[in-house]
């Protein structure tokens, strides 16, 4: 059986080359970077090396750079941290309703904190809503946390304006860039954020391996206490072999950022092309144009995305339904659901993320069998109307 | 979260799929927003049923959890039917995983929803 993998937004093979590269640094180069003799300065001089190349590939200092765990804890971090810090100012954050588990979780939690969380509403097409944002901002207001871009539907949020925003109110503004770093051009200073939180395995480096960027000066507390890595800010052993590949890994995506989008962006096309005018019943997800280039996300209505997803899966096809992170919950996706979608819509849709490996034959093969599968679950499907006719369509000549 | 080999082979090709007509009971349950809906029909003979048939909009448990449940009152009396329980789909599944049981008492429900409408329609003959 082929084996296809359309599930790049929840994570990237390790590229081979890097994992060549780092390697060394945990069988011969192995020292703790924290120690004093000359194993210790060995590892230290890579977590240097390490720190400039990120700092360059964001338009950062060194000193901004902070390696944290994965995307999860530097969304914590950034959070929490700052909430914390700047209690005294005010105790209101604002974040957008389609943020990453990582952030809404915390929120909820600082929320039985005492801290206050106006949940920024989205357009049908997940875009931030500008007007209402204004509207949340407080006086008390110490934080806005939204993403880059969103990691189900794929829309790209309008960061400058947000920033500008931010900025006129002096407010802390923290950015998830998860799903854009390595593949949008992020300059840390334009449109200028306070923080930025990126992922290594997102963008074919190490899992396990994460960045925030928190501009100098900010005040932010530490949430992981221990010894006295990364400035005292965060401890924690020095993950050296991973922060290596997380910098080498970003470094690449940026260098070959342009070549890599057009080889999504028209595997994605060809997708929603065929899906749109070969299967009937079908909605896109997110923004029709200001998209990840390598986010498809449809609703095939009248069919529940699980059955759909392992029917796939059968056939070698790994797509995900939402995000990774919500799977084997039973609520539909709190993004489709904030962008409007009807519940029974929701339960039916299915991100596609595509890759460098990916080729347009299997693009045409996932196309071809899920035009087939959709056709099966359809039969079974109760709420098909009995009016119309279950049908797909040819692929029609190019 | 991991299916057994059996609710895949229910799900890819499930038994007893379909609309009926001239059916003895229908049974409807379960809401497009909570992402299942199970329609189970039953031809019944001397309250015997003979046949059962089903649609589901759902996911690959609840689809195999309803040709099980059908595949099972087939051929059993309107009272052995109404004996079934989830806990015997289930088993015939070989296991559901936790968040998955309610698929196997929604197609207990339908099922007996199905039987009640029969035997409803039967006492007001």
């Amino acid at each position: 059986m082929k084996k296809i993998y359309m599930d790049h937004a929840a994570t990237t093979p390790l590229d081979p080359e890097i994992f060549k590269e780092i390697m060394p640094y945990y069988t011969e180069i192995f020292g703790n970077a924290n120690s004093q003799h000359l194993f210790g300065r060995e590892s230290v001089v890579v977590v240097d090396r390490a720190r400039d190349i990120i700092a360059k590939c964001l338009g950062a200092k060194a000193n901004e750079i902070y390696f944290t765990s994965g995307g999860t804890e530097s969304d914590n971090w950034a959070i929490r941290g700052v909430a914390k810090a700047h209690a005294h100012k005010g105790k209101h954050l604002i974040v957008s309703a389609i943020e990453h588990p990582a952030m809404l979780t915390t929120a909820k939690e600082l929320e039985k904190e005492g801290f206050e969380v106006t949940f920024a509403e989205v357009d049908e097409y997940g875009t931030v809503d500008l007007e209402k944002l204004k509207k949340a901002i407080r006086k008390d207001t110490i934080f806005i946390g939204i993403m880059y871009a969103n990691n189900e539907i794929g829309t790209i949020q309008p960061i400058e304006e947000i920033s500008k925003i931010a900025q006129e109110h002096g407010i802390v503004f923290f950015t998830d860039a998860v799903q854009a770093a390595g593949v949008l051009k992020i300059d840390v200073k334009n449109p200028k954020v306070d923080m930025l939180s990126l992922s290594g395995h997102k963008f074919y480096g190490p899992k396990g391996v994460g960045v925030l960027y928190i501009r100098s000066g900010l005040k932010i507390d530490k949430i992981l206490t221990g010894g006295h890595q990364e400035r005292a800010m965060r401890g924690g052993t020095t993950n050296v072999p991973g922060i290596l590949g997380l910098a080498l890994a970003l470094e690449k995506a940026v260098k070959e950022m342009d070549e890599n989008n057009r080889h999504v962006t028209a595997l994605r096309d060809h997708f929603i092309h065929r899906v749109q005018t070969e299967i009937p019943h079908v909605i896109l997800n997110g923004h029709p144009t200001n998209r990840l280039p390598a986010n498809a996300n449809f609703a095939f209505r009248f069919i529940e995305g699980e059955s759909l997803l392992f029917s796939l899966d059968m056939h070698g096809i790994a797509i995900s339904s939402g995000s990774a992170c919500s799977s084997g919950s039973l609520e539909p996706s709190h993004v489709l659901l904030a962008i409007g979608l009807p519940e029974g819509t929701a339960h039916g849709s299915l991100r596609f993320s595509f890759g460098k490996h990916n080729t347009m034959e299997e693009v045409d093969y996932t196309v071809d069998k899920l035009k087939e599968i959709i056709v099966r679950l359809r039969d079974l499907s109760p709420i098909f109307p009995k009016t119309e006719k279950n049908v797909v369509f040819d692929k029609k000549a190019n | 979260m991991l299916y057994t080999e059996k609710v895949m082979d229910a799900f890819q090709n499930p038994k007893n799929v379909g609309d009926m007509e001239n059916y003895d009971g229908m049974g409807q349950t379960g809401s497009e927003a909570c992402g299942d809906i199970m329609q189970v029909f039953i031809k019944v003979e001397n309250d015997r049923i003979v046949d059962a048939k089903f649609k589901t909009f759902g996911c690959a448990a609840a689809i195999a959890s309803s040709s099980t449940a059908t595949e099972l009152i087939k051929g059993m009396t309107v009272e052995e039917a109404l004996q079934v329980t989830n806990k015997r789909v289930i088993e015939i599944l070989g296991g559901l995983p936790p968040q998955k049981v309610h698929c196997s008492v929604l197609a207990e429900e339908t099922i007996k929803a199905a039987i009640e409408d029969y035997i409803q329609k039967r006492d007001n003959k």
